[in-house]
């Protein structure tokens, strides 16, 4: 039976969505509109009688206290009506939790295809509204056309034919399930199948499927079960398995490089084994606190003595650019389940987000797909509903604005687990698959949700990218599965667990199944959301909230139970053997038997070409600049600058004290608004040991050199860390790469050699400075392609690369997080120490952006005076001798010195002459040169001598003292050069988003 | 001695659990995180129990109504045990979606513990967003709350979307003139927020965060008191322990923070 029921608030209350909206219209569009009231619509299409309809509506779907309800259409006037629903096969979980609850209330059962769908009608009133603007608002501000319709409504409309019927956005597939068999002779008909497939594999590995299928052992085999050619589902196993996503063929190839300054040349073959693991592998040897790294979803290493940490970072950058809401929580709760697939599973104890977008007020001439507001909007609110509703805190995170992201934004999203060391006496850390045992699915159904997600973020964004990978996560389903998969972990019923991501069935099957050898799997037990899905789409599918466990015969009765009882679909659908092969079947049908081992046979390693000049050679110059005279304003401008400014506005929307372990938040200070170096978390709440998370990302950089840029995000990090006082020999980090593409090609990428020669510049510097420092890379990935092609204003499209991006995450120990140290000055009358040496180094620095110069002179890193310094700085800490420290980024000391002041509440008297730095160095330059390895830091008048002596006197220079009241005050010889109220600095530093909520 | 036995709901998205039962732990008791299915399925018995948690989350996913489909699960399998258990001397706590949860069930506002009707709601915040921060409560003077025994202005953290108490008028001025509106936001120095956001929140009526029933025993606030049991979990925590330095005295040898003073007034009652 079809019902429906409009519910909304009374209309004495206030609509905070709808005055949202008014808002938004006035802000965003300058449309002015009188009144927004919104209201919700649940279609029922369930089994149950008008008596029982009108109960649950009573009981569960209305509030007798806030809201009015109608079976038909609630009495509310208006001048247009927007009526906003899903589309087919999109991600309901309002419309799903209320057929869980309807169920259980009325203690019946219903049929798969029934279901209830919701949407929200918006009744706006105003003057001078017109059908254009209307659609504006829609399409701008309540609906993606991607996962979402919607209709438009006048008055006069409505009061001559009434509201037109609603439909059901039910999925109707009316299609019988079919394997189709692929024929091809020749390779350039394979290529062809590949392109109308989407199936976007390389013409360089077309030889290599050839080959094996036309090999005559490999044909006697397959006839066995009655194959021939390859099937669909065959090659999308192949293809799925093959993608740069899955395979990293750019890191795994072979780069020639050329240094046309030097005329020097070297080739690297495989980058990420000469750059990533090697040297990781190297660490893991040292360093005995490194338990896993570089196979499984996330690497892990030691928290304490009874359990171990794991880390992984990811970008969703592709569907978030294209729906960022739905793309950003599906990266965020993707994320998630990485560590939960980590060893025998992890508990999340933390994550993280990084940003990067167009500018919000973005006015330039070429369309993106979504504004950068609105892109922006919609990725924080994603992460937002993901990570909170995950229950997992949002500890840290950041943001870089840049118009050249408009191409393709970048969405990263990081995620912490904890894991004992031991269950049942075995290691945690370590899975395996044995022959004989069970292969189940846990978690929510298939549906054709992100078919081809792979393959498309594989490719550069164009008008005519598919939006069909594009899905809207549902934390709730996952947290429901998190919590069971932990209880059956502990219970000791899983050999094995991984995570449904990219390549769904494809890749979490065809990856476990080549530990024991082998597979075969009963693809029709896969439960579906809807019928008709052929047999390669169920294979591929990326519909979330998806785990692949390996249970034995034994324990199956117990998982399965424990799956009912957290409510949670487990359902059995093969079993690991050690046949070699990979068998799929439909029904009693065999539709793939190739080797297991397929995607490792042979392909042929990706070749680049990389082409460096120095960025003298490519023209860059440094500024002619001249002293400024006014500094005030100057120093007030940077620090309202969009990537200087605060963002509170976002890391409030973040839960970042769930779980109860929060030791240093996001945010500091006595107004709680200046961002943290690290956040320090105790995830064990029986101790007081703290584990401390960072992240940097300095892409400004990149345009001059990204070996530099590579040691200074990197840098940056293990500063941070140790500034807050983790311990600097037990420093783990994660790398994660977007770049945009390499390849060079004479008319589309005409660059592609010098972005091919940062990425090894780059790769090269990451090795050296973990090395160094001795950071192992815990995990780490790579996400290529980040170009866009948009509109421009005369009917052409223009390639928009992103900058070459590295975010760097590090983690770091501390055995008493009430060591912990904050940024903001504690006492007025503490002197004031600036650690490291100041240099001409304002290349790519946060002053020149604001003078809209690039520069040249880009800082260096002094990789062994650095380490030097931050040890002291340690050992300092360790004895109680530092109040506040807090690490020079961007916008240089100026910057760290307001942080340290608006933090504190207290003002500072500075010495410029005092700060140690190289020659002739003008004020302005010691204030803003973005210099690494420096640390200010407080300490009290009792504490000086010790301190002094501990530090020495070649990196550590007394530079002032805090004051008393709350004047900003910097000297140069006699002059006072900055005369600010920390107040002032304060309202500078809020003021640009400061109206956001 | 037998220690107090606490229960600590968890499944269909509850996310406090483990930090509810911590400091439950921490206060005295002998603490179990039980699956709300293991109460549905009689597995378990709330009458074993003398103080029961409904902690913080997303109970199915907030859809339909922050704690509304808890509610609805709870009242329709085991309603009556729990109108049983308070009328047995027992204590409720809901904290954040359990407060949600408890006024859908009815428990709260409980002019009488029969009744179990929906008086009260709890809505979007009036700045229609999400938002975690630390703000300042006051303690109604004269009420006969257990948990909020001893308790003046003090601190605690907020993470809601949906924490604006709303009700009709007579609700309001009965809840008030009973002292059942036990928490509101205040300023600082103690001061009504007067419904000024940020020291109000979300926009709540008369700044109300937390409501007991008319016995005293049944307590529903937006605040996590979960979130403030070590001296770290307060943003100025660094602050406080250089200050207390300086007087030569310790901040983590300094008393109980007030969050866990509200769990141990619930291990006490019932020694």
């Amino acid at each position: 039976m079809n019902y429906r029921l409009e519910t909304a608030l009374k209309s004495s209350l206030k609509d905070p969505e709808g005055e949202n909206l008014r808002k938004k219209a006035k802000d965003y569009f300058n449309i002015e509109l009188e009144k927004v009231r919104t209201i919700n619509v649940l279609l029922f299409d369930l089994p149950i009688s008008e008596t029982e309809f009108e109960f649950v509506s009573k009981e569960i779907f209305s509030n007798p206290v806030t809201e009015t309800y109608s079976f038909s259409h609630i009495e509310e006037d208006f001048d247009f009506c927007i009526r906003v629903g899903f589309r087919p096969g999109v991600c309901d979980t309002a419309g799903n939790t209320a057929v869980e609850a309807i169920s259980d209330i009325l203690s019946k059962k219903f049929p798969k295809d029934s279901g209830v769908y919701t949407g929200k009608r918006y009744c706006i009133k105003g003057k001078d509204l017109s059908m254009e603007k209307m659609d504006l608002l829609a399409s701008e501000l309540l609906a993606n056309d991607t996962v979402q319709s919607w209709n438009i409504y006048s008055k006069d409309f409505v009061s001559k034919n009434g509201f037109p019927k609603d439909l059901i956005p039910k999925v109707i597939l009316n299609h019988e399930p079919e394997v189709l068999e692929i024929k091809f002779s020749s390779d350039e008909e394979l290529n062809k199948i590949s392109n109308e497939r989407n199936l976007a594999l390389n013409p360089n590995d077309v030889p290599i499927i050839r080959e094996y299928f036309f090999d005559e052992k490999v044909i006697l085999k397959r006839k066995e079960f009655n194959l021939s050619n390859p099937t669909d589902l065959e090659l999308e196993f192949i293809a799925q398995a093959r993608s740069d996503h899955c395979n990293h063929n750019t890191f795994q190839g072979k780069f020639y490089y050329k240094d046309k300054d030097t005329g020097e040349e070297f080739v690297i073959d495989n980058l990420f084994k000469t750059c990533i693991k090697e040297p990781t592998i190297k660490l893991k040897n040292e360093l005995d606190w490194v338990v896993s790294v570089l196979w499984d979803n996330a690497g892990s290493a030691v928290f304490d003595d009874t359990y171990n940490y794991t880390i992984t970072g990811e970008t969703h950058n592709s569907p978030s650019n294209m729906e960022a809401y739905g793309g950003s929580l599906t990266g965020i709760v993707g994320v998630y389940r990485d560590p939960l697939g980590t060893g025998l599973g992890s508990k999340l104890i933390m994550g993280s987000y990084g940003f990067c977008t167009g500018l919000r007020d973005y006015n330039g001439e070429l369309k993106p797909k979504l504004h950068p507001r609105r892109l922006l909007d919609g990725i924080i609110e994603g992460v937002k509903d993901g990570g909170n509703k995950s229950g997992v805190p949002t500890t840290f995170g950041q943001v870089y604005f840049d118009n050249r992201y408009i191409g393709k934004c970048l969405v990263y999203v990081t995620a912490l687990g904890l894991m004992p060391k031991e269950v049942n006496n075995k290691p945690c850390h370590e899975k395996e698959t044995s022959p004989g045992e069970l292969i189940v699915m846990c978690g929510g159904r298939v549906g054709k949700d992100g078919i081809h997600g792979v393959t498309a973020s594989s490719e550069t964004f164009s008008e005519n990218t598919p939006a069909g990978h594009v899905q809207i996560g549902d934390p709730y389903t996952q947290k429901k599965m998190h919590d069971f998969l932990l209880e059956a972990r502990d219970l000791g019923l899983m050999t094995f667990i991984t995570d449904n991501g990219g390549g769904g069935l494809s890749s979490s099957i065809g990856e476990s199944a080549r530990l024991s050898g082998g597979c075969v799997v009963n693809l029709e037990k896969v439960p579906l959301k809807y019928e008709g899905l052929d047999p390669w789409e169920i294979w591929i599918s990326e519909s979330q909230e998806r785990m692949t466990a390996a249970v034995t015969k034994e324990n199956i009765d117990k998982f399965l139970s424990l799956s009912a009882k957290h409510e949670v679909e487990s359902t059995v659908i093969g079993e690991y053997t050690n046949s070699g092969m990979l068998h799929v079947k439909w029904n009693e049908d065999t539709i793939a038997y190739v080797d297991i081992d397929l995607p490792e046979k042979g392909f042929p390693q990706w070749i680049f070409e990389a082409e460096w000049s120095s960025p003298k050679s490519r023209g860059m110059t440094e500024p002619v600049i001249t002293p400024p005279k006014d500094y005030n304003s100057l120093c007030l401008k940077l620090i309202s600058s969009p990537n200087m400014s605060s963002k509170k506005w976002i890391t409030r929307q973040y839960d970042h004290e769930v779980q109860g372990t929060s030791v240093i938040k996001p945010l500091t200070g006595v107004n709680r608004n200046v961002p943290s170096d690290a956040s320090v978390i105790r995830p064990n709440l029986e101790s007081e040991k703290g584990l401390l998370f960072t992240q940097t990302i300095n892409p400004g950089f990149s345009d001059i050199d990204t070996d530099n840029m590579t040691r200074l995000v990197v840098d940056e990090a293990f500063r941070r860390l140790v500034v807050t006082g983790a311990d600097p020999e037990k420093i783990g980090g994660v790398d994660n790469f977007c770049w945009p593409a390499i390849t060079y090609d004479e008319k589309t990428n005409p660059d592609g050699k010098l972005k091919a020669a940062k990425l090894v510049r780059s790769c090269l510097a990451l090795k050296d400075i973990c090395l160094e420092y001795k950071i192992p890379l815990l995990s780490g990935k790579d996400s290529m392609y980040v170009d866009g092609h948009l509109k421009g204003p005369y009917g052409e499209t223009r390639k928009v690369s992103a900058p070459e991006s590295l975010q760097f995450s590090a983690t770091g120990i501390m055995d008493d997080c009430k060591k912990a140290v904050t940024s903001g000055f504690k006492f007025s009358g503490d002197r004031i120490y600036l650690l490291g040496k100041t240099f001409d180094e304002l290349g790519g620095s946060e002053f020149y952006s604001l003078l809209n110069e690039k520069g040249v002179n880009i800082p260096k890193v002094y990789q062994k005076t650095n380490l030097e310094i931050y040890k002291k700085y340690f050992n300092a800490n360790e004895k109680n001798l530092v109040n506040s420290g807090k690490s020079l980024g961007k916008g240089g000391l100026f910057t760290a010195l307001a942080f340290s002041s608006i933090a504190g509440g207290f003002g500072a008297e500075i010495y410029l002459e005092k700060v140690l730095k190289g020659e002739n160095l003008e004020d302005f330059k010691i204030l803003f040169s973005e210099s690494s390895g420096r640390i200010l830091v407080s300490v009290s008048k009792e504490n000086i001598e010790e301190f002094e002596n501990l530090m020495g006197s070649s990196n550590c220079c007394h530079i002032g003292f805090v004051r008393e009241d709350k004047n900003f005050i910097v000297n140069s010889g006699s002059d006072k050069i900055i005369s600010l109220s920390v107040d002032d600095l304060e309202s500078a530093f809020e003021k640009r988003f400061g109206e956001l909520v | 001695m037998m220690k107090v036995k606490a229960l600590v709901l968890t499944g269909f998205g509850l996310n406090c659990d483990n930090e509810t039962a911590h400091a439950l732990t921490l206060a005295g008791a002998e603490a179990d995180k039980v699956h709300i299915n293991d109460l549905v399925n009689k597995n378990v018995l709330v009458k074993d129990y003398k103080i029961l948690a409904f902690g913080g989350g997303f109970s199915w996913g907030d859809e339909h109504g922050a704690g509304v489909l808890q509610a609805i699960r709870m009242k329709s399998h085991f309603g009556e045990d729990l109108q049983k258990f308070v009328e047995q001397d027992n204590l409720i706590i809901g904290i954040c979606n359990g407060f949600q949860t408890l006024v859908n069930i009815g428990l709260l506002p409980g002019f009488d513990t029969k009744s179990m009707e929906r008086k009260v709601a709890l809505i979007n915040n009036d700045h229609g967003n999400f938002i975690d921060d630390w703000i300042y409560l006051n303690a109604e003077k004269g009420s006969n709350c257990v948990f909020t025994k001893g308790l003046e202005t003090f601190e605690l953290p907020i993470r809601h979307g949906q924490g604006k108490l709303y009700t009709d008028n007579e609700t309001l001025k009965k809840i008030e003139e009973n002292n059942q509106a036990v928490l509101r936001y205040s300023s600082k120095e103690g001061k009504k927020a007067e419904n000024k956001f940020p020291e109000n929140p979300n926009g709540s009526l008369n700044d109300i965060a937390g409501l007991c029933d008319s016995t005293g025993r049944v307590f529903g606030l937006m605040p996590h008191p979960e979130a403030f049991v070590h001296w770290t979990h307060h943003p100025q925590w660094s602050v406080m322990k250089h200050e207390m330095k300086k007087k030569n005295q310790d901040l983590f040898d300094s008393g109980i923070p007030e969050g866990l003073k509200i769990f141990r007034n619930a291990v006490d009652y019932f020694s």
